[in-house]
């Protein structure tokens, strides 16, 4: 007997259909697994040149640091970066979805990527999840009308601002940025404003922590700074190194050079971005 | 079989007349206090307003009072509350002075008797519900203490309540150092009531700050702060934007 509804395609999208059952799950008693969120400290700011974007370096779970330095500046564009705070998966995933739709832009259009253009693309996909796509962006480069800063909120809306801080360390660093910001800074005053303003979030913020990243974007020119500064090495490193216990026996050491096996050829040219 | 627990006035916890006696939530509220200490004793810095929710509805509250001759205590939260400490303070320093043997309460002592109050009444389920800064001078030692509504008490050489807490106390940690003058003790305040301005949606452009020293106390008169709003971004913000903003 054949079916009286239609067979329709699938959509695309977000499937709801497991919420109902999570709903129950979780009125009976499970807990639900806790997001890996980047509890994070990000900054931006516009200098006489550019634009700066500052990042801390930590991850965590709940109460532990999954990642003691994990990248929070995003690759959009070779003139546009992304930093994310919010749920991990979700800023790097929709960062990485809006960088794949500006390239096949370019190549449409032939022209580099506008700010905007990114702006409105995940806006636009940020409101239609309702601010279940938990990300919160600070997004900045230089385009062809000039320098742009915008944050980005979960729910879609967003703010054109000349500093901007967004993660659970923005009330630090926005302490520093409102106690010490002007117009027209040179480029080694940026970088120290926001050096000191995510070095402000690392030391007052528990979900900041490790080492702070720079990217600074001028007109045709990027530099990332990864690593920029490391105010929080390892204290107490044992000089002797690691040896294994004395009962240890050791019944045959084998070394091959792996020179000897491969060969390594250097690739000239575009190497990933990323 | 069916059980009856028979209600007893004492369980104020569950009783629901008692109920209405604890306090549950704040209704006037001050919002942050900051205060360091300096080369010559402590200074300390409010604004002067007072908010009913979201309603700013009352500017002219002094939330910093001497306290004896040595003390100043300043609140954030529950303004209600804070009149009430100052009554029990008021008693606490007459019934000091009635002794008449020639000492008085230092900050250290009207400290750690606030910080029982505020520890009992927690217990009680009753809190008062402030956070207290207290500052003084005795004897030439200069010292600054806090006490939570839930009785957490510690001193330090810089404090920070509510909102003071997030935006203040990362520039306090930064910039503070021993022996402060009294005039750059003055600007170092004043940057964090102005990074509050910006950022509190319930600060007020009124502030009074207060000195004690082994002198004497002094409160200054209400006063504004400059602020600055002349970014060129901010003139257009959106013209590299257009629909957003």
């Amino acid at each position: 007997m054949s079916q009286s509804s239609v067979d329709f395609p699938p959509k695309g999208g977000f499937s709801f259909d497991l919420c109902k059952r999570n709903d129950m799950l979780t009125q009976k008693g499970l807990k639900a697994p806790s997001f890996l969120k980047t509890g994070t400290t990000i900054v931006g700011l516009i200098f006489q040149d550019g634009v700066i974007l500052g990042a801390d370096t930590r991850a965590t779970e709940g109460p532990i640091v999954a990642d003691k330095n994990c990248e929070k500046i995003h690759y959009m564009a070779p003139n546009i970066y992304c930093c994310g705070a919010g749920t991990a998966a979700d800023t790097e995933a929709v960062t990485d979805m809006v960088s794949s739709q500006l390239r096949l832009h370019r190549y449409q259009t032939g022209r580099d990527s506008r700010v905007i253009t990114a702006l409105t693309l995940l806006k636009k996909h940020l409101f239609s999840y309702q601010g279940h796509v938990s990300a919160a962006l600070v997004l900045g480069g230089v385009d062809i009308s000039g320098p742009h800063l915008h944050t980005i909120y979960p729910h879609g809306s967003t703010d054109t601002l000349p500093f901007a801080t967004m993660g659970s360390g923005s009330l630090a660093a926005m302490s520093v940025f409102e106690a010490k910001y002007k117009e027209g800074l040179t480029r080694d005053e940026g970088i120290k404003l926001v050096a000191e303003a995510i070095c402000s979030g690392i030391f007052n913020d528990l979900g900041s922590g490790s080492n702070v990243d720079i990217c600074v974007i001028t007109k045709g020119h990027k530099e990332y700074l990864r690593n920029y500064m490391e105010p929080n090495p390892r204290t107490y490193i044992s000089s002797k190194g690691y040896t294994f216990t004395k009962k240890t026996e050791v019944l045959l050491t084998k070394i091959t050079p792996l020179s000897e096996r491969v060969k390594v050829v250097e690739v000239a040219g575009e190497a990933m971005e990323e | 079989m069916t059980f009856t627990i028979p209600i007893d006035n004492g369980d104020a916890v569950k009783n629901a007349e008692a109920d209405s006696q604890r306090t549950l939530y704040p209704y006037v509220t001050g919002t942050s206090i900051v205060a360091i200490k300096y080369k010559d004793g402590v200074l300390m810095a409010s604004d002067m307003g007072g908010s009913y929710g979201s309603t700013l509805r009352y500017k002219n509250i002094e939330r910093i009072k001497a306290i004896g001759k040595h003390s100043l205590l300043g609140a954030s939260g529950e303004i209600s509350d804070f009149q009430e400490i100052l009554r029990y303070l008021d008693e606490l320093i007459l019934n000091d002075n009635m002794w008449d043997d020639g000492n008085s309460l230092g900050p250290k002592e009207v400290h750690n008797y606030l910080t029982r109050v505020m520890y009992n009444r927690r217990n009680k389920f009753n809190p008062l519900w402030n956070t207290l800064v207290l500052g003084g001078v005795k004897k030439g030692k200069s010292y600054l203490g806090m006490v939570s509504m839930i009785g957490v008490s510690f001193e330090d050489n810089h404090v920070a309540t509510g909102f003071g807490n997030h935006l203040a106390r990362p520039i306090l940690r930064d910039e503070w150092h021993a022996d402060l003058s009294f005039e750059d003790g003055v600007k170092l305040l004043e940057k964090c009531m102005r990074v509050l301005l910006y950022r509190d949606r319930s600060a007020i452009n009124k502030f009074q700050i207060a000195k004690i020293t082994e002198e004497g106390v002094t409160i200054s008169q209400p006063y504004s702060l400059t602020t600055f709003w002349e970014f060129q971004a901010f003139h257009n913000p959106t013209a590299g934007a257009q629909g957003s903003w």
